[in-house]
């Protein structure tokens, strides 16, 4: 690609090369149009162009079988373009199960990333290439929007809810980190890089930043220095429910519904645990912790009561929505 | 340009200056601000658009000069988020939403009804009080203080963490919309109640079904963006949490209710201009416009599926997948009405009279860089593309082409074919001919990179960039001088054929219609004998089987 005029992004991703098929059938769809409208303007003009003055043209008769063709048509060339369109997404939405999972948050004006061994960085993501990465993202304060170009992924980062994009690399080197949603002063200022590294590189790479505790610890910590395991007790006597295996199960609610546990359940019990009540416990039990942990923190809970779950099977039920 | 007529002969108008009209009937800057003549009111707000167009375009060549760099150097980046900002609000609420409507519709739909005036006249000038007073407090908020939030307002950044003048701007489109919805009501009754015995639905210009169908969207879709003004003005005085989730909302929620409006409002700019083309097309062809039941509806159509299409603005906003698919498909719906249009028109022109005047010129730039801005809505609707394009400067590249190729050609059309019946005075056909080449020229140059731009992957709203980018950069800028040369030549001759301008006959073009009827310009009450109705674009009346 030429460096200082590019005309195509890379194609970095598992998920590229289908995104760019479809967009190169658009292209194709949308140049013939062009060019056959454009020729017969100008061969129109041309050719009818008003020769004396009081020239006076027949009147044209309604037919409506030219109107339906030139309706189904482009009906059908625009509903090829949906289905096909929508294949893409669907092969792009669902992340692979055993996806590596990161987390992002950001922030103004900078994308805060942590590695489950709990590396942190900062508008700098490293990732070994070949392996499916699953990032789930939220932000403390306005929307962000979490932009790779050249992995053809993007999701917008929204306050009070997660969402996800996965990505498999399928080329090493360094690409550009966007943030794509209006955020402020420093908006353009919201940018970094992905390193993709070969699988040793990655290694070498992590064992040489300075280790601190990983995720699930700090939030093993977090969960002491707040007291919560006197009453989510690990063999389910305490006065609230066990949080061990739970999650991706489904639990009964004390209104009569069924909740899906997975990070946006969590996060909502955790902040409003009065929101979503188990069968069987009470209301005002559980101290609320809005305002009081921020966002880093709560994913570290997650995280800690995540790996309280055997066999961890990636809540593949993929976070979007949230519950609100 | 031709004074020739294949019209009926008609009695010679008098001489301009002699002959009492609508714009030296009364005299004095009072009996302008206090008219109620539908056909002042259009001129009104037809300045009042420019100004806003010219402060908007300012605005622009701000952004566009900043870019010129990849690094943020001409200003900073607090001034640039403004600068955009400043250019969005202005060309969308105060120039593209009443281009077409409140000037050549003002004028026209009444003339056109063979009506003397819209329904409600002072209705109608209390519109344009509150489109200047809406103007003007918005025009104060991004001058003064400054507004940063870009024209969508995402919450929460514009309800919680803005230090801009969110709520004055805020509350001048509030009461511009004000303006937009009466002004919608206006044209509605004035089109139901006001029309001539005889001029059934399908006898009416094409021109009058888009701009009714404007009008129904124009009456249903504002509120909307009214309501969410009024909750977002009350999250950020009050604390009430509709969107910021730290006081309990759902910043979503707020995209939903903007696009509610804010997606068909961008059909309030573009089917007003789809019907001057119906019309340009008919009067420099000299024949009625192909399948003109077929091109009709196809506004109303597009009216309605207009409705129902917001959530592509959101397809990686976090909305529910299935919600993102729906959308999608509706979205590609929108295709068949607006490919119909194009192929009708070129149907017209199939062994038809084309004269290339400024009007037709104008006429082939809008259907070629609408079908470029049509197409590329392909890529967009798409959700698996979307998600790459969204918020890039292909997204940018797209809408203009719509906004500007479409909604501001199609209003230079307009003004070009009805300037000489609204002031009586021709302007001057060489510099007219030149500058739409320029324009058409000039707006290539600047958004044809864009697309690239945003397909490697450049965000919307950046202050600085990377620096491979420079050079598509440098494209877009170059050509943005070449568009603002021609847009600046249109307002120097406009103005200079006020005074100079040769005597426009009753209908310079030869065209059909009850406005090329009537002198130029119109008399006061329109019509001094009541109009005769026939069918529309009657060019060949002799001929059988016409209708």
């Amino acid at each position: 690609m030429n460096k200082n005029l590019p005309l195509v992004p890379e194609q970095a991703s598992s998920i590229a090369p289908g995104v760019d098929a479809l967009f190169y059938f658009i292209t194709i769809v949308t140049v013939v149009m062009t060019a056959a409208i454009f020729l017969g303007c100008l061969i129109l003009a041309i050719k009818y162009h008003r020769k004396r003055e009081d020239e006076v043209p027949e009147p044209p008769k309604e037919n409506l079988l030219v109107e339906v063709a030139w309706s189904i048509v482009p009906f059908f060339v625009v509903m090829i373009i949906f289905g096909w369109g929508a294949y893409v997404f669907f092969v792009s939405y669902n992340p692979p199960p055993h996806a590596m999972e990161m987390y992002v948050v950001g922030k103004q004006w900078m994308w805060k990333l942590q590695h489950p061994e709990g590396h942190r960085e900062i508008n700098e993501l490293h990732v070994p290439i070949g392996r499916p990465v699953k990032l789930l993202m939220t932000t403390e304060d306005v929307l962000h929007s979490f932009f790779i170009p050249d992995f053809r992924v993007k999701k917008d980062v929204v306050p009070g809810m997660y969402t996800s994009v996965w990505f498999t690399p399928t080329k090493t080197g360094k690409f550009h980190l966007y943030c794509a949603e209006y955020c402020g002063n420093q908006h353009s200022g919201m940018i970094g890089w992905v390193h993709v590294m070969e699988p040793a590189d990655y290694e070498a790479w992590l064992a040489g930043v300075n280790r601190g505790e990983t995720m699930a610890q700090a939030g093993e910590r977090l969960f002491s220095r707040y007291g919560c395991a006197s009453c989510h007790k690990e063999d389910n006597s305490g006065r609230c429910p066990t949080l061990k295996d739970i999650i991706g199960t489904q639990v009964q609610l004390a209104n009569g519904g069924r909740a899906l546990v997975d990070e946006a359940y969590l996060r909502e019990s955790i902040l409003k645990p009065n929101a979503k009540i188990v069968a069987g416990y009470t209301t005002t039990e559980m101290p609320t912790f809005q305002g009081q942990l921020n966002e880093d923190q709560v994913l570290q809970l997650i995280a800690f009561i995540k790996a309280q779950t055997k066999q961890q099977t990636s809540t593949a039920a993929p976070t979007k929505g949230g519950k609100k | 340009m031709s004074a020739t007529l294949t019209s009926p002969p008609m009695a010679p108008q008098p001489p301009v200056e002699e002959r009492k009209h609508y714009l030296n009937a009364t005299h004095g800057l009072a009996s302008w601000l206090l008219t109620l003549d539908h056909k002042r009111i259009g001129m009104l707000y037809l300045i009042g658009i420019t100004i806003a167009f010219i402060l908007g375009g300012f605005a622009a060549s701000m952004v566009r000069m900043e870019l010129m760099t990849p690094q943020g150097d001409l200003m900073s980046a607090e001034n640039y988020n403004k600068a955009f900002t400043t250019h969005g609000v202005l060309m969308v609420f105060f120039v593209l939403i009443p281009a077409i409507p409140a000037t050549l519709g003002n004028f026209l739909i009444p003339i056109m009804c063979g009506a003397k005036d819209v329904a409600f006249p002072r209705l109608n000038l209390m519109s344009w009080y509150l489109f200047v007073i809406g103007g003007l407090m918005t025009l104060t908020a991004v001058v003064v203080r400054g507004v940063d939030t870009g024209w969508t307002f995402y919450t929460p950044y514009s309800s919680t963490y803005s230090n801009g003048a969110v709520m004055t701007a805020a509350l001048g489109i509030f009461i511009n919309g004000f303006s937009s919805i009466l002004t919608g009501v206006n044209f509605i009754v004035t089109i139901h109640k006001m029309r001539a015995p005889g001029l059934t639905w399908f006898k009416l210009p094409l021109f009058l079904w888009a701009l009714y169908a404007t009008s129904v969207i124009q009456v249903l879709g504002t509120p909307v963006v009214a309501i969410t003004i009024v909750l977002i003005g009350l999250e950020r005085t009050l604390q009430f949490g509709f969107f910021d989730p730290k006081l309990g909302g759902d910043p979503v929620l707020m995209q939903h209710m903007f696009w509610f409006y804010s997606h068909p409002a961008v059909y309030i700019m573009i089917l007003p201009p789809l019907g001057v083309i119906s019309e340009l097309v008919a009067a420099f062809c000299r024949k009625r416009v192909f399948g003109y039941h077929f091109v009709a509806m196809s506004s109303v159509s597009i009216a309605i599926i207009s409705f129902v299409v917001w959530g592509h603005h959101m397809f990686t906003s976090g909305q529910s997948v299935y919600a993102g698919l729906v959308f999608s498909v509706i979205t590609f719906f929108v295709a068949v009405p607006s490919a119909i249009k194009v192929f009708n028109w070129m149907a017209t022109m199939y062994k038809a009279s084309i004269s290339l005047e400024t009007p037709m010129l104008y006429c082939f730039g809008f259907i070629g860089l609408f079908t470029i801005g049509g197409l590329t809505g392909l890529y967009l609707s798409s959700i698996g593309v979307d998600i790459h394009l969204h918020d890039t400067y292909f997204v940018v590249a797209h809408f203009h082409y719509i906004m500007v190729g479409g909604a501001i050609m199609g209003l230079m059309g307009g003004l070009h074919y009805w300037w000489p019946k609204m002031t009586g005075r021709l302007y001057n056909e060489f510099w007219s001919k030149i500058s739409a080449g320029l324009i058409f020229a000039g707006f290539n140059f600047t958004f044809f990179p864009q697309f690239i731009l945003g397909w490697v992957g450049m965000p919307r709203r950046y202050h600085a960039y990377p620096e491979e980018l420079q050079v598509l950069n440098v494209f877009s800028t170059a050509g943005a001088s070449i568009l603002a040369i021609g847009y600046a030549m249109p307002i120097i001759y406009f103005i200079y054929s006020l005074g100079k301008g040769a005597p426009s006959p009753p209908n310079p073009w030869g065209a059909k219609g009850l406005e090329w009827d009537i002198p130029s310009p119109p008399p006061v009450e329109n019509f001094d004998e009541p109009p005769v109705i026939t069918e529309p674009y009657d060019y060949n009346p002799k001929a059988v089987g016409g209708h």
